[in-house]
């Protein structure tokens, strides 16, 4: 049987690769650098500039499968990993028994897996942030539809977003799209997510790699407070007074700082017209993203977006521009704020961080300058002590795919992984 | 442990015209091992998901003992979905990672270590308790996910297609090591597969489903023996069954250029064609019968399975037999087969059901 590769997004240089070995015995040079995720099959990552692409070993009818449901997901604007394309019809030679086809998918630049985040000393909230935007993935998920099945870190990367995280889906083999979502099945995704972040962590303190103030347990409990909480602000009915009429916009308003705008809002009245009940029925997240991109075309995370275009609201005040045209504002911002500090960066210390990440960062260093200066401090000033004495320190995070974790695929007796 | 009844159980998706399970009528006995089977779409993996409290039932009930479970939330039901996410945690020991969940539910330690120790030594892991995964070989490494799920002690266990992301080697192994251990357990477990020979390997009884709809239930042996159906039939036993239509002759079937008796009352207003089965097994070289041209021989030394055609009419059917493999017929030749006496299946050329006196 030919060696045969689907896929949307033509890349030559992936029927360069030793197809007719089976992946675990890939030679190290052609590999990024080994990976390790908890992993059920076999995954390597390659290089092939300017990305590095992630393979899964994995049978034809779900691979062929996941492929599909990544293709639908990215369509419906998720945060999934971008699938490439599926290779099948490998074989080791004539005669021998066919390989495994593999999954590709393009590695999220600047994104890191959890493992990264606590492989060396961060803060303790760290924890805590990566879990809250686990628990927003999860909504944003099934208020699409989309039944996860296997809600985990391992199956998440994650992204610097302002000093927070956001989160995208990794893996999606286990996942299923509906139109919408029982309560059971809601239920049954957050449960195994809770069940499954317990171990995680319960395996990075066994591993001595946890902070020791923090509690497996009592962060796994984090994901579903947060989700239900988030949950219900996102959909839950609510009742009031007529004459209380400003708490539609006080919900739509809490929404949109959540970084939710809302599509549809049903309002309706009981019989006798004494109280009023509204209850969002759709919502899309990336409110703020997307007015960001929007104004300055520029491709932001929500939280990043959200301080962006804070730091855009203080400008047009500073300024006295608040009667001008919004877009001119916008474009004003990027070529005399936003720009300058990025083009400071010098090109070998770009793949530190995303440039959004570093504007924010910028930002908080000013604040920090100006504290410690007594006096304001330029953003040009900021940038350039940010440069000399952070930027410089930080490792690069632009594909950061090995970290000290196991490879653990489940394969015949007889076998055992070193 | 508990028996679980389907009752009258319907889901219809929004939208759909017609029921991804229709009136679903099953009891399954406390420990039984029951496989739900059947081609992509048969709704068999939705009958599973209404019992795990996954999809919403319609129409119906759901009961797990005398309990009726339609409305409650999936983890109030006392179930444990096997494998369906089993990350081995390569830090924690083979008792922590079988454990560590319990230790969510805040179970005191001295009960969590007491399952563990239970389950071990039903998976024969008990002296693998205070290693690590990475020193355990794959087969082992699965005994340890299913030990996640045992200690719960679930009333029913829940699978779904358990099999399908392993390697071929790794799936047999697997399918006796879950078939042996549910016997020692004696839980009541329901397991979703597309694989008619898993199905009959493992199953105490195996519900066969068709687009929706139960076709037929009973031990393997029920199922092989005595299809209920022209579906049932064709889809239980590999090879599969010789479904032909032939037209019904004064005192039984015309088989070619003999008559295979068949009492009167069977085919009595069944019309003028009727579907005959017979299994590879039960057709044997003969001087009289259907008449077919040898096309390929396949030869497995004590037996050889000849896969030749046969003319009916306009058409050309397929026609599969199992013969003595030392001697096959050569490849072209012109063979004759009739159906061993007692195992000739009938069934109506339109309903598709079997037809009996």
């Amino acid at each position: 049987m030919p060696l045969q590769i689907t896929t949307a997004a033509p890349e030559p240089a992936l029927l360069d690769l030793p197809w007719s070995q089976p992946l675990a015995e890939w030679p190290a040079d052609r590999l990024a650098a080994l990976p390790r995720g908890l992993s059920r099959h076999v995954v390597r990552f390659v290089r092939m500039s300017p990305h590095v692409l992630a393979l899964k070993e994995i049978e034809e009818s779900l691979a062929r499968r996941e492929y599909r449901l990544l293709r639908l997901l990215r369509r419906l604007g998720l945060p999934v990993v971008e699938p490439v394309g599926v290779v099948t019809g490998r074989t080791a030679g004539l005669g021998q028994p066919p390989l495994d086809p593999v999954l590709v998918t393009r590695h999220l630049q600047f994104s890191l897996p959890y493992r990264a985040l606590f492989s060396r000393s961060l803060r303790t909230d760290t924890a805590t942030r990566l879990v809250d935007a686990l628990a927003v993935l999860l909504v944003r998920l099934h208020l699409a539809g989309f039944f996860w099945g296997d809600v985990s870190l391992s199956n998440t990367l994650f992204r610097r977003d302002a000093g927070a995280f956001s989160a995208y889906l990794v893996d999606a083999e286990t996942g299923d799209l509906h139109d919408t979502l029982s309560d059971g099945q809601r239920d049954h995704d957050l449960d195994v997510a809770q069940t499954n972040i317990a171990g995680e962590l319960m395996d990075l303190a066994a591993g001595g790699l946890l902070d020791e103030t923090l509690d497996p347990i009592d962060l796994s409990e984090v994901i579903v407070s947060r989700y239900r909480s988030l949950w219900a602000e996102l959909t839950g009915p609510e009742s009031f007074e007529p004459g209380e009429r400003w708490r539609v916009a006080a919900r739509i308003r809490r929404l949109n700082d959540l970084g939710f705008d809302v599509g549809e809002l049903t309002i309706s009245t009981d019989i006798e017209g004494t109280t009023i009940q509204i209850e969002p029925k759709v919502v899309d997240a990336a409110h703020h993203s997307r007015r960001l991109l929007r104004l300055t075309g520029l491709d932001a995370g929500e939280n990043q977006a959200r301080r962006l275009l804070n730091d855009l609201d203080e400008y047009r005040a500073e300024r006295g521009l608040q009667g001008e045209d919004e877009a001119i504002v916008a474009h004003a911002w990027v070529s005399g704020c936003f720009e300058p500090v990025i083009r400071a960066v010098p090109r070998e210390l770009r793949a530190k961080l995303e440039p959004a990440e570093i504007y924010h960062e910028v930002l908080e260093h000013r604040w920090y300058l100006s504290e410690q200066r007594g006096r304001d401090v330029g953003l040009g000033e900021a940038v350039a002590d940010y440069v000399r004495g952070v930027l410089v320190h930080k490792p690069d995070e632009a594909s950061v795919v090995g970290v000290d974790t196991e490879e653990m695929p489940v394969i015949a007796e007889g076998i055992v992984e070193g | 442990m508990a028996n679980v009844t389907y009752d009258k159980a319907s889901r219809i998706y929004p939208g759909a015209t017609k029921p991804a399970v229709d009136t679903l009528d099953l009891a399954i006995a406390d420990g039984e091992f029951l496989v739900l089977v059947g081609p992509s779409g048969c709704g068999k993996s939705t009958a599973l998901r209404m019992l795990a409290g996954l999809e919403d039932v319609n129409t119906g009930r759901i009961l797990i003992g005398d309990r009726d479970v339609t409305q409650v939330p999936p983890k109030d039901r006392d179930i444990a979905m096997v494998f369906q996410s089993y990350a081995l945690y390569p830090h924690m020991t083979v008792a922590e990672n079988m454990g560590f969940a319990l230790k969510i539910a805040g179970m005191p330690k001295n009960e969590i270590r007491e399952r563990v120790m239970d389950a071990a030594k039903i998976l024969d892991l008990t002296q693998y308790l205070e290693r690590k995964p990475k020193a355990l070989s794959g087969g082992q490494r699965q005994r340890v996910a299913m030990g996640r799920a045992i200690v719960r002690k679930p009333q029913v266990f829940l699978m779904d297609e358990p099999l399908s992301n392993l390697d071929a080697k790794l799936r047999v192994q697997t399918r006796t090591q879950i078939a042996s251990l549910q016997r020692r357990l004696g839980v009541t477990t329901v397991y979703v597969t597309h694989d008619q020979i898993e199905a009959m390997t493992m199953g105490d009884r195996v519900a066969v489903l068709r687009d929706g709809v139960l076709q037929q239930v009973g031990t393997p042996r029920e199922l092989y023996d005595r299809p209920d159906n022209v579906f049932v039939a064709g889809f239980i036993g590999s090879p599969a069954m010789n479904l032909l239509s032939l037209p019904v002759a004064d005192g039984g079937v015309k088989f070619g250029d003999m008559v295979q008796p068949v009492d009167r009352g069977t085919v009595a207003g069944a019309g003028e064609k009727v579907v005959v089965g017979v299994r590879p097994e039960d057709l044997e070289l003969s001087e009289h019968g259907i008449v077919t041209t040898v096309e390929v021989v396949e030869e497995l030394g004590a037996d050889a399975y000849v896969y030749s055609s046969m003319k009916s009419g306009d058409e050309e059917l397929q026609v599969i037999a199992r013969v003595d493999g030392r001697k096959p017929p050569e490849k072209g030749a012109t063979v004759h087969f009739r159906p061993k006496e007692g195992h000739v299946h009938l069934f109506h050329v339109d309903s598709g059901e079997r037809l009996e006196a």
